[in-house]
């Protein structure tokens, strides 16, 4: 008898005694939380991502390319990872070299490459999370990955939802997905939270709208 | 189950031990303490907590009142997106199939993101027998594997360790294992983290296998999910060009739709936050995205068994957020390693001896590392009872019965030594048949806190004796639990 025989072979019998009903799961969670004006969840959204130590800036659409290449600046990038779908104008302004996304590049590559930028599919402002499905404008999931600086370009308010149940029914599970809340960090040391182990350990959050441009904290 | 803890002494003695280390008590005590104010705050910013708990526990016992249907669906689903299913009994199948798939990619070293599953197994142990090594990347796995030492959490498994405990292995024992530690390493946090970094980026960059576990399964897509701060587990599953997961048969949820429950439910429980940094989810292979290899190991290794007993199988609803540790007052004083297994505290004390059944030592005293006080059910977001499991197991182990070994049935014969417990048993079983006799009892105990003694009188002695009794509860629990209506009113 093959293994999985055996294993669903005791599973049925161990659940032989057991009447089989199917009660549907009863969800009286909330789909989301409060009673937000749409400005006040993109607020909300800036608010959370910052107090997990994103750095987010606020422009429109006009602005991005001289935020994205002030951001750049700032930070002494030289080089810059760009997926493949990234709009073209957004970078227009940059001194840093583009480099773009590529199946062969490896990953001691992209580990000399100093900053990427992509867009994102879904931010959740409940929890301040952003959400990378790997579509042509966010590239494969190591570009985001290996470069200390990520900078997450968020359309607001279209591609901003309040909760986790949102962000879910928007989201294709075949594709592969990574969820961000913040960079990456640890408290495996007495507890005391140390940014970036791993992962990049500066996020920068731009979110893009026609509100005027203001920075939330940098 | 192999992997448990060779030679370990039962429940009392390996906590005496550690009850007299201040050390170790002093670096448990404030961890546990830190952790768990601030899940009271990260729960509280939630209204519908009490509906995401009990949502979380339909879905998982629903899950597992039709495990074989959904085992059969995930496994069509994965391969549908391009993955290969393996199904492995036990630990040593489980350890062989891995093996054998390493060392088909010719490879003879791997990165792991932090598995339970494959801490349960030995997985590690089994790859160096045949010249492999695992290297494990979570930080505090690092810490704990150049240590060699054992995990004490499940959610920070060197929680047992200080910095300058933690700086000392890594200036000796990082150059054994690959990039040394820099020249004059303090103990700063942010110093020790930085040279895990440095120390790992060299693995991962070049690694070409990955193993993990994952936190959920969800059948209708064939989707694994790893939920995770460091972005170890993301480099894991993205990086090499081969991934195993290793996972344990509980680990489903029927749709994509449930994750909704314990994307928010298990970030807020563990490290109380409002989500972890990472979440990376995989659905077989994506062309030039990650591993283009993907083999999925659906481990038993005793959770059948478990499930065919109707009052432990419970235990098989739990999501790992280690929520349950930092409230009981025994793990707090008798650290992760008096468990003598990968799954410590409360889950621990119910879990080990079902999934490996209560033969040896540890396993039949596990049952006893508690006080039921209650704590544990209170916090537990899949409302698992853990202390109706301890009790329901107790009574097992002294009064022998009906259990599932390996899928047979076969009748346990009453423990010997344990005479105390068994005197202790019927004085429970008589409370627990006189409820009004229970609440009384724990009331008084309650409104006499004060006064209580260091050690137990009469047949609790001998279990005393090795135990610090802890403080009893401001509240009862049935108390709370008549205010709240059940912990629906989401009270404290
Ligand atoms: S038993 Fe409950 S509280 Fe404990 S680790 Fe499992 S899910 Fe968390």
């Amino acid at each position: 008898m093959s293994s999985r025989e055996r294993i669903l072979g005791r599973v049925r019998r161990a659940l032989a005694d057991s009447p089989g009903e199917d009660t549907p799961i009863e969800r009286a969670y909330l789909r989301e939380h409060g009673d937000r004006s749409v400005e006040q969840t993109v607020e909300l959204l800036a608010e959370n991502l910052a107090d997990y130590r994103a750095i987010v800036h606020r422009c429109t659409a006009a602005d991005l390319p001289a935020t994205l290449a002030g951001m750049l600046a700032a930070r002494g990038a030289k080089t810059v990872l760009v997926p493949p779908g990234l709009e073209q104008a957004w970078l227009a302004d940059a001194d840093a070299e583009q480099i773009p996304d590529r199946a062969v590049t490896t990953p001691h590559e992209l580990d000399r490459i100093d900053s990427v930028v992509t867009a994102c599919a879904v931010a959740v402002a409940e929890t301040g999370t952003i959400v990378l499905d790997g579509g042509p404008d966010q590239g494969r999931r190591r570009i985001t990955l290996v470069p200390d600086h990520h900078i997450c370009v968020v359309r607001v308010p279209d591609q901003v939802v309040s909760s986790i149940p949102q962000a879910l029914e928007q989201l294709d599970p075949a594709r592969p997905l990574t969820w961000i809340s913040g960079p990456s960090a640890t408290s495996d040391i007495e507890l005391d939270r140390v940014e970036g182990v791993h992962g990049p350990r500066t996020l920068e959050v731009v979110l893009v709208g026609s509100q005027s441009s203001a920075e939330v904290n940098s | 189950m192999s992997g448990t803890f060779v030679g370990m002494p039962a429940f009392p003695e390996a906590a005496h031990e550690a009850v007299n280390n201040p050390t170790l008590r002093g670096n448990l005590r404030h961890a546990t303490h830190t952790i768990r104010a601030k899940r009271e705050k990260a729960v509280a910013e939630v209204s519908d907590w009490a509906q995401l708990r009990e949502a979380g526990k339909q879905i998982k016992d629903h899950t597992l009142r039709h495990l074989d249907r959904y085992l059969v669906q995930l496994e069509e689903s994965v391969m549908a997106a391009g993955g290969t299913v393996h199904w492995a009994a036990d630990a040593d199948e489980a350890n062989d199939i891995v093996t054998q798939l390493v060392k088909m990619t010719g490879e003879s070293e791997v990165v792991k993101v932090k598995s339970m599953a494959t801490q349960e197994i030995g997985l590690n142990e089994a790859l160096e027998a045949e010249g492999i090594r695992a290297y494990e990347t979570d930080l505090a796995e690092l810490i704990v594997q150049l240590g060699k030492d054992r995990p004490s959490h499940i959610l920070v498994p060197a929680i047992h360790r200080n910095r300058g405990e933690i700086r000392d292995i890594f200036e000796r024992e990082m150059s054994e294992w690959g990039r040394p530690a820099p020249e004059g390493l303090s103990d700063t946090p942010a110093e020790l983290a930085e040279a895990a970094r440095l120390h790992l980026r060299e693995k991962f960059l070049r690694a070409k296998v990955g193993i993990s576990g994952a936190n959920f399964m969800v059948a209708d897509t064939g989707t694994l999910v790893v939920v995770e701060s460091e972005g170890n587990g993301r480099m894991c599953l993205t990086l090499p060009e081969t991934l195993i997961s290793v996972v344990g048969i509980e680990k489903i949820v029927p749709t994509w739709q449930d994750l909704e429950v314990f994307l928010q439910t298990l970030p807020r429980s563990s490290t109380a936050e409002r989500m972890n940094p990472y979440t990376s989810t995989w659905t077989g292979t994506t062309d030039e995205d990650g591993p283009g290899t993907f083999h999925l190991v659906l481990l038993d290794n005793g959770r059948s068994d478990t499930l065919a007993d109707e009052v432990g199988r419970q235990a098989l609803r739990c999501i790992r957020c280690s929520a349950c540790l930092n409230v009981c007052p025994v793990y707090e004083r008798a650290g992760g390693h008096a468990y003598g297994s990968v799954y410590p505290g409360p889950i621990g004390a119910i879990l080990s001896p079902q999934l490996r059944g209560t033969g040896s030592e540890i396993d039949a005293s596990l049952p006893y590392a508690s006080t039921l006080c209650g704590a544990c059910y209170e916090v537990c977001p899949v409302a698992i009872d853990i202390p109706e499991v301890l009790v329901h197991l107790r009574e097992r182990i002294v009064q022998g019965g009906p259990v599932v070994h390996e899928g047979n049935k076969v009748v346990l014969k009453p423990a010997k030594g344990h005479a105390a417990e068994r005197a202790a048993m019927r004085a429970a079983r008589w409370a627990f048949a006189h409820p009004g006799a229970l609440r009384t009892g724990q009331r008084l105990a309650s409104r006499t806190r004060r006064l209580h003694p260091r050690t137990l009188p009469g047949p609790g002695k001998a279990w005393s004796d090795t135990r610090d009794l802890p403080p009893v509860p401001a509240e009862p629990f049935r108390d709370w639990w008549q205010r709240t209506g059940g912990g629906k009113e989401g009270g404290k």
